[in-house]
């Protein structure tokens, strides 16, 4: 839609792209970082009954855009047996790989990116990009802590890939289509026609679906965490043994290519779960537009509504950073092939066999 | 079997419990005292910069004697017949100028073991303890209250004085040394 309208604005088919694919960077992702970076010190802050940033602006909040302003202001530094051009590449390839799951993710009814059909399996294959610019940077910094820090990653991203997979495969079965877009349009109405209540079907199905929805979506939401190296699963960071992992090396923009890729990979998964079991950019009880008659207002209302989602996901992710120790690495790995893949399986088993019924 | 959902049981248990945890403590107030805003009360005895109250000096070198790291130098002069100094609170006559009365709070240690001999209780602990500088030098305090031309004219003028006195004491020992010279002169006549 959007892309209709900026190619029939130009008269260009180029210009209408460039213009509908950097709108989810400009206007969400880069002001969603500046608050997830503030709202992570707040909360960190107030969890452990300390203030967080007080001193930049009221209660801190400009703090993200004077470190934002600091990091602009750094020195790019490129060391002498660092392997430049993939020390330089790294930090766009990880962002360019969150950045293109935001391509299928839809934000409201009236703007997805793309609508492929394949939606969730591109997202999937879209972030498996970032272990190689992670494992990039590990290698071209040619330090042994970013290297140790960028094989940990990759073999806790594909490792948890699985279960996420194969809970994902377990919704396809329930709803039967891949794409987003429909699967959101599938939970419309009220919240008991979300994925996590058993999804929008009436009967007995519906029910004996509950339970196994409810367990799909602890196993995605705990291997999505592992995904994005967040605590308890942040072994590639690890900073109390590893500095800070893969980007160690990395200052000034870099890191911070590295630091936004990160929380736009946070909200990514959280926008990925919420539109899989929490009905994605439906409300919960109906609309306000339908209610006036104000149709235009229905758009605005689902974008509020896949904001709020996404954002408590992420808030979800920070509560439990700041509530559980690091795993070590064999306990990461026992979590994921001796847990969450055999439950995924089963629930898999189980969800096709309701299917079939 | 058995163990291993024990094992799922407890994780996700203990994972509510702590969330649980971290949650409330969301809403408990935070401990953080907005330190330059905010200032803690310090204790009612705390040592910190000494303070030297000079309308109530009487110059007695007491307190430098006392200071274990020799961190205060005080230099007086007497003050001439005809000049009056005043009292001091406690009613004690000022006789001394005091020219230098400088204290290296840089060598301080806070012992104060320098308040106790003051008789007229002029140097004293206050509650500052803000007074970092970036230059050393900046650290050495100087109490004394007269400008530097004045210092040097209460030297000048005690010196002259003595003079004078030395010049009179002169002339006074002459004086007599011919009156005796002469008194002998006239046992022998």
């Amino acid at each position: 839609m959007i892309y209709d309208f900026f190619t029939n604005l130009f008269n260009n088919q180029i210009i209408g792209i460039i213009i509908s694919a950097a709108l989810p960077l400009l206007l969400f992702i880069l002001p969603f970082v500046l608050v997830a970076v503030l709202m992570e010190r707040k909360v960190s802050a107030h969890m452990q009954d300390r203030l967080g940033p007080m001193r930049v602006g009221y209660h801190g909040i400009l703090q993200t855009v004077a470190d934002l302003l600091k990091l602009l202001q750094k020195e790019d530094i490129v060391a002498d047996v660092n392997d430049k051009p993939l020390f330089n590449l790294a930090p766009v390839i990880v962002f360019a790989g969150s950045y293109a799951a935001f391509a299928a993710i839809p934000f409201t009814g009236a703007y997805i990116g793309s609508n492929v059909d394949l939606g969730i399996i591109y997202i999937i294959a879209a972030t498996g990009l970032v272990v190689a610019g992670i494992l990039m940077s590990g290698w071209a910094s040619n330090n042994k802590y970013t290297l140790l820090g960028a094989m940990r990653s990759a073999a806790q991203i594909i490792s948890y890939e699985i279960p996420t997979i194969l809970v994902v495969l377990s919704l396809i079965m329930i709803t039967g289509t891949m794409n987003l877009e429909t699967l959101s349009q599938m939970q419309t109405g009220y919240f008991w026609n979300w994925m996590i209540l058993g999804g929008p079907g009436t009967g007995l199905d519906k029910f004996l679906f509950i339970p196994f929805t409810v367990i799909g979506f602890l196993v995605i939401y705990i291997s999505t965490l592992a995904e994005v190296n967040r605590t308890p699963f942040d072994i590639p960071e690890a900073e109390s043994e590893l500095v800070s992992g893969y980007h160690t090396e990395y200052s000034g923009m870099k890191f911070s290519i590295f630091f936004l890729a990160e929380y736009a990979n946070m909200f990514a998964v959280s926008a990925i779960v919420a539109t899989l079991f929490f009905g994605g950019y439906q409300s919960p009880f109906g609309y306000l537009g339908n209610t006036l008659g104000a149709h235009w207002l229905i758009p605005i209302e689902q974008f509020f509504w896949f904001t709020v989602k996404g954002v408590f996901f992420v808030f979800v992710q920070m509560w439990l950073r700041w509530t559980l120790p690091r795993l070590r690495v064999d306990q990461l790995m026992a979590v994921c092939w001796k847990y969450l893949i055999p439950i995924a399986f089963v629930n898999l088993i189980i969800i096709g066999l309701i299917t079939v019924l | 079997m058995k163990e291993y959902l024990n094992n799922i049981y407890s994780a996700l248990f203990t994972i509510f419990v702590g969330m649980k945890v971290t949650f409330k403590h969301l809403f408990v107030p935070s401990v953080t005292i907005q330190y330059p805003d905010v200032k803690l009360d310090l204790p009612e005895r705390e040592r910190n910069r000494l303070y030297v109250n000079m309308d109530d000096c009487i110059g007695c070198d007491q307190c430098a004697r006392a200071c274990p790291v020799n961190c205060i130098e005080i230099e007086t002069v007497k003050s001439l017949p005809e000049e009056d100094l005043g009292k001091t609170s406690n009613g004690k006559k000022k006789a001394l100028w005091v020219t230098k009365f400088d204290i290296d709070i840089a060598k301080c240690c806070y012992c104060q073991l320098c308040v106790f001999p003051c008789p007229t209780e002029c140097i004293y602990m206050t509650d500052v303890y803000e007074f970092s500088e970036f230059e050393r030098n900046n650290l050495v305090y100087d109490f004394v209250t007269l400008t530097p031309d004045e210092r040097v004219e209460k030297k000048i003028n005690f010196e002259k004085f003595e003079a004078e006195k030395a010049a009179q004491k002169a002339a006074a020992a002459e004086a007599a040394a011919k009156a005796k010279a002469e008194k002998k002169e006239d046992n022998k006549e």
